[in-house]
């Protein structure tokens, strides 16, 4: 039994290799934005709209609304990345209802490049608000004696968020493989509707926490 | 080996493509259409208040030409009201006009009338008294009207007080002694005579008299009498005293019989 979904190779040449969490993100990029692109052909401004677009847009403006709560300046700014951290965790484990599927936000792999994306973006969009001074500076806030500290934060939180979602990710499919294992077919099923709450909840939290994230980089105080 | 190095730069590539593809057919083309409908909203929400407004402004405009026009009737009513009733006046104060005219032409009509009717009778009564004296004169006394006009008249002449005498007989002096007798029947030469005798005694013994008949009281004489003149100077004696009186009576019984009758 394999723990990750890197370990199910499909190709390798050398260091370049296809493994199942390529493949399976490939699939769901692919269901997703093939899907948007099909509702959002035919998109209506008036007062009668689809129910796609219905549902497209109650997760648009529910996401537009929870990023301003958190309190960043310009949401549709950012709506792009954090929207998208938060769609793609949660339809990979809105997946996990199809048998046989494995979430590859269970790799860890896969968490890290989402943290490693988060700890990139975070810098870069609070330069993009303040300027490339005005972003270095906050690091010397309150005072410079805090600048090693600051680091450190903003280091581990890129690492704690990769591990989160990992062990999140990662223990419900594993509590799930070693249950199959010894126990009948009822006590599984109950324990995917757990994993797909567990998988929506860590969704909402590493979306939330980027944004958290983002609007410390980018609003004025830098705090 | 948890974290596999490729993977997870292959997921980070994975992820910002994702990234710009949800962005291209997702995000973008939902905002868009929700800022759309969110304009198109707000100008319906703003045309509905300029339509809003426009109306109310029509409707108080309305209200307002409807208020005028209610004032307006109400005045035309009273207009009409207080011309009617002006016209109305005019026309009692025409018709009073007309009936005081026509009662005061027929007032006027009677009165003419009645004067008329007076002067005859006088005229009558005037003959009647006349021709009845004539008759009880001859009957009694063996003696014409005129002769007892006569004889009164120089009765008179001879009678007058002190004073009237001197007055007299200083006009006759200023009139060089010429004395005119005027009569409303014709004098007989005897009565000529006695009163030639008479004024010439209580006068002056050498005045001059001249007689004249007059035809009636068209020429302004007596009805009936003998008046003696000279210059500034008049004596006279007439009947026509006593037929004022008569006529006086009568008149006052026409007058009540005119008012019995209206």
């Amino acid at each position: 039994m394999s723990l990750s979904t890197d370990d199910i190779i499909f190709w390798e040449y050398g260091f370049v290799k296809l493994n199942a969490t390529i493949v399976l993100t490939w699939g769901i990029m692919f269901v997703m934005a093939v899907g948007a692109r099909l509702i959002t052909r035919h998109l209506s401004s008036g007062i009668h709209i689809s129910r796609w677009q219905n549902m497209l847009e109650a997760i648009v403006s529910g996401i537009l609304q929870q990023i301003k709560e958190i309190g960043v300046q310009k949401p549709e700014k950012y709506i792009s990345f954090i929207g998208t951290l938060f769609l793609f965790i949660a339809f990979a484990a809105l997946c996990t209802i199809i048998p046989g599927y494995e979430p590859p936000t269970g790799s860890l792999s896969t968490t890290a490049a989402l943290a490693l994306s988060v700890f990139v973006a975070v810098p870069l969009f609070g330069i993009g608000e303040k300027g490339l001074g005005g972003y270095l500076k906050s690091y010397l806030e309150p005072t410079f004696i805090m600048l090693p500290f600051n680091i450190i934060s903003e280091i581990t939180r890129t690492l704690a968020l990769a591990i989160r979602l990992f062990g999140n990710m990662m223990s419900g499919a594993m509590i799930l493989s070693i249950l199959l294992v010894i126990s009948p077919f009822i006590f599984p099923v109950l324990m995917i509707l757990l994993g797909l709450l567990v998988g929506m909840v860590q969704a909402y939290i590493f979306g939330i926490l980027a944004t958290v994230f983002v609007a410390a980089a980018t609003q004025a105080g830098g705090h | 080996m948890l974290i596999d190095w490729f993977t997870v730069i292959a997921q980070l590539i994975n992820f910002l493509i994702l990234v710009w593809l949800l962005k291209r057919f997702l995000y973008q083309p939902i905002l868009r259409a929700m800022d759309e409908r969110q304009k198109h909203i707000t100008e319906q929400l703003e045309q509905a208040d300029a339509q809003k407004a426009r109306a109310e402004a029509e409707e108080s405009h309305f209200q307002q030409m409807s208020s005028e026009l209610a004032e307006q009737r109400e005045t035309l009513i009273q207009k009409a009201r207080a011309e009617a009733e002006a016209e109305r006046r005019r026309l009692m104060e025409a018709a009073r006009e007309d009936h005081r005219q026509l009662r005061l032409r027929l007032r006027q009509t009677l009165e003419s009338e009645r004067a008329n009717l007076n002067q005859d009778i006088i005229r009558r009564f005037q003959g009647e008294a006349f021709g009845l004296a004539r008759k009880v004169l001859a009957d009694l006394a063996d003696s014409t009207l005129e002769e007892q006009m006569a004889a009164v008249f120089v009765r008179r002449l001879e009678g007058l007080p002190d004073v009237e005498r001197k007055r007299l007989a200083a006009a006759l002096q200023e009139s060089n002694h010429s004395l005119l007798v005027r009569s409303s029947f014709p004098l007989s030469p005897e009565q000529q005579k006695n009163i030639e005798t008479a004024v010439k005694r209580v006068l002056a013994p050498g005045g001059q008299v001249a007689f004249k008949t007059l035809s009636g009281p068209a020429e302004g004489g007596q009805a009936g009498g003998i008046e003696l003149t000279t210059d500034g100077y008049k004596l006279a004696w007439s009947a026509t005293d006593y037929l004022d009186t008569l006529e006086k009576r009568v008149a006052a019984i026409l007058e009540e019989e005119m008012d019995k009758a209206y």
